[in-house]
């Protein structure tokens, strides 16, 4: 109380059951007093005969339009019907069924509460809050508990089992982690992220009706998605498309501006992977005049003229390359699998 | 053959003069042929694309409203490119959506109401696929949707969906591009988008998409245009982006709403 030149008072730590405490913070002194209760205001309802039963009708019509909603959703039931061939039925018979039920639930809450707001007592109550600290007394008794646990059970005296309870207590979780391991059954997981279904001389076949490529049909502008051949067969198919699906294009070997791309393709045919570096969505979204590659979930964009690298967006790597050859047939076949991981960093890849 | 002469001579120290001559020639061979199939003759000629008067006409038309960004001879200008080998496709495409002739530079040409009518576009087509052979118009049985859904879904799926959305709702693209809704597009325009590749769109040529697999993907589209959403408003087939915004606009309001008439009092 003594230091008030700033306007503020500490907080008292009056025992005073009911006495206001603002714990760490400040108490204004010239805080405006506490106005008390509103002054009560006489309903409509309460003061005109007129009004009260006005509400009681309005209450009553929420109540029946609740019931003509509950009997409208039955009759809605029967009278349009799911049709298995019609998908429109699915439909109407959603909305119509939804609109009846609807309407009975509506009808019974709104009616609840308007009658409790309009005609039922409407008399204020106020009750103060207390302070959540327990009395002295209170307090006291509960030291008195634990003090009276703690010599009966014997915890702070016998070591041994204290000890060895911390230790059950600790290792009981660890089984559950343990578990975590069966998410792969690899002895070495990290190798398959290393790694795709790509080897030297596998056909680069469509997406996905498996038909080989010949590199004559890849013309200019056109854009051909690609998985390797036996992808369809293969025992995880999945798993080994989500890590080899490819974008197959061919550009205007003038176009390109990487002499590693030009040597890594097949006269201007290049192929790249279709994973994205950030999070690893599929990048498809080819504009062949800008020769953009947008990824859709976060609009990283790839430059396919130069190597894919990153020209917007959060990813930070260029999308690898597959190196690609023609077989005697005049096919497409990859020359070796990708010559880095595809897809997303990974804590064991090496950054580069 | 004296005209010819006269308009080569003229024209000799101009850089266009070759384009020029190869186009007169293309010209007068597309003409050549006309007349020994004997199409000039017959108003119902086999393939009106091949027709001289048609060729004429849209050459015609072809220089009142085209060339001045394509080009006297179609061989592109700055500020657009050439149209030398896009066939008649291409032109029925762009300008039976309305696409061209555009209305004025930007990221990509809007489609907008057709500023040509049939018989016109017919004519520009003729003019333009008698330049260089390139992908033709195509034919009805070539765009009937009784193929496969199932499996144009697949493929659409594949191919397309990534731009165009899964189902056909259409998506954006980088710097102002953008892949258009194909709710509204009919199935010839749906196949000559494919074999032309319209702007950046990359071209889907009939060794990678057969003609079958283009028909089951016409299939699958008009299916999906032609039946209703079992679920409901389709809100724009945008996903949770416009599903969320309404729930969070109309129902959260919804909810707001009745929690401020809980809580007032009564008069």
């Amino acid at each position: 109380m003594s230091d008030n030149s700033k306007g503020v008072v500490p907080s008292s730590g009056e025992s005073d059951e009911y006495a206001y405490s603002a714990g760490a913070g400040l108490v204004l002194s010239d805080a405006i007093a506490d106005p008390g209760i509103e002054p009560h205001r006489v309903r409509m309802t309460d003061k005109s005969v007129k009004h009260e039963k006005l509400a009681a009708r309005q209450v009553a019509t929420l109540f029946v339009i609740s019931i003509l909603g509950s009997i409208f959703a039955i009759f809605a039931y029967f009278f349009w019907p799911l049709d298995g061939e019609n998908l429109t039925a699915v439909r109407t018979n959603t909305m119509f069924l939804g609109l009846g039920i609807t309407l009975g639930l509506f009808g019974i809450g709104f009616g609840a509460v308007h009658w409790a707001k309009t005609l039922m007592p409407d008399a204020e109550i106020s009750e103060e809050r207390h302070q959540t600290r327990g009395s002295d007394e209170t307090r006291a008794r509960a030291v008195e508990i634990i003090k009276l646990a703690d010599s009966e059970s014997g915890f702070s005296r016998r070591k041994l089992i204290r000890r060895t309870m911390y230790g059950a207590l600790a290792l009981f979780p660890l089984p559950a982690i343990v578990f975590f391991k069966d998410m792969t059954t690899e002895a070495n997981p990290v190798e398959k992220l290393r790694h795709t279904m790509w080897a030297a001389g596998k056909r680069l076949v469509q997406d996905p009706t498996g038909v080989p490529i010949k590199a004559s049909d890849v013309t200019v502008g056109s854009a051909f998605h690609v998985i390797p051949e036996g992808l369809n067969e293969a025992p995880h198919m999945l798993e080994e498309k989500s890590k080899a699906a490819v974008l197959l294009v061919r550009l205007d070997p003038k176009d390109i501006h990487s002499q590693k791309e030009s040597d890594w393709g097949y006269n201007g045919i290049v192929a790249y992977s279709k994973i994205c570096t950030h999070v690893g969505c599929p990048v498809a979204l080819y504009e062949q005049q800008s020769h953009h590659l947008l990824c859709p979930c976060h609009q990283s964009t790839f430059d396919i003229t130069n190597d894919c690298a990153v020209i917007f967006g959060p990813a930070t790597r260029a999308l690898p390359q597959l190196q690609i050859d023609v077989d005697d047939q005049g096919y497409l076949i990859a020359k070796g699998d990708f010559s880095e991981p595809v897809g997303p960093s990974f804590w064991e890849r090496k950054a580069n | 053959m004296s005209v010819l002469k006269r308009k080569a001579n003229s024209a000799r120290r101009s850089p266009f003069a070759a384009a020029i001559v190869i186009a007169l020639g293309l010209l007068l061979s597309g003409g050549g042929y006309a007349v020994a199939s004997g199409a000039v003759t017959s108003a119902n000629a086999s393939d009106p694309y091949k027709n001289a008067d048609n060729i004429a006409a849209g050459k015609k038309l072809f220089l009142a409203n085209c060339a001045s960004c394509h080009g006297q001879n179609a061989g592109g200008t700055s500020a657009a490119p050439s149209l030398i080998g896009v066939g008649a496709a291409s032109v029925d495409f762009q300008v039976g959506s309305g696409r061209m002739p555009a209305q004025g530079s930007g990221p990509q040409m809007p489609t907008k109401t057709p500023q040509f009518n049939d018989q016109q576009i017919l004519e520009l087509a003729a003019y333009v696929s008698s330049l260089a052979p390139g992908p033709a118009v195509p034919s009805d049985s070539a765009i009937a949707a009784d193929g496969n859904a199932e499996r144009g879904g697949t493929l659409f799926r594949t191919n397309c969906a990534m731009c165009h959305n899964a189902v056909g709702a259409g998506g954006a693209l980088t710097e102002g591009k953008y892949a258009p809704a194909l709710m509204e597009a009919d199935p010839k325009e749906i196949y000559e988008a494919m074999i032309t590749g319209p702007q950046n769109m990359p071209v889907f040529s009939d060794a990678n998409l057969t003609p079958t697999d283009k028909k089951d993907i016409i299939t699958y589209l008009t299916y999906v245009q032609t039946n209703p959403s079992p679920g409901g408003y389709e809100l724009a087939n945008l996903g949770p982006v416009a599903e969320g915004l309404f729930a969070w606009v109309f129902l959260l309001g919804l909810i707001i709403g009745i929690t401020v008439w809980l809580g007032a009092k009564s008069n």
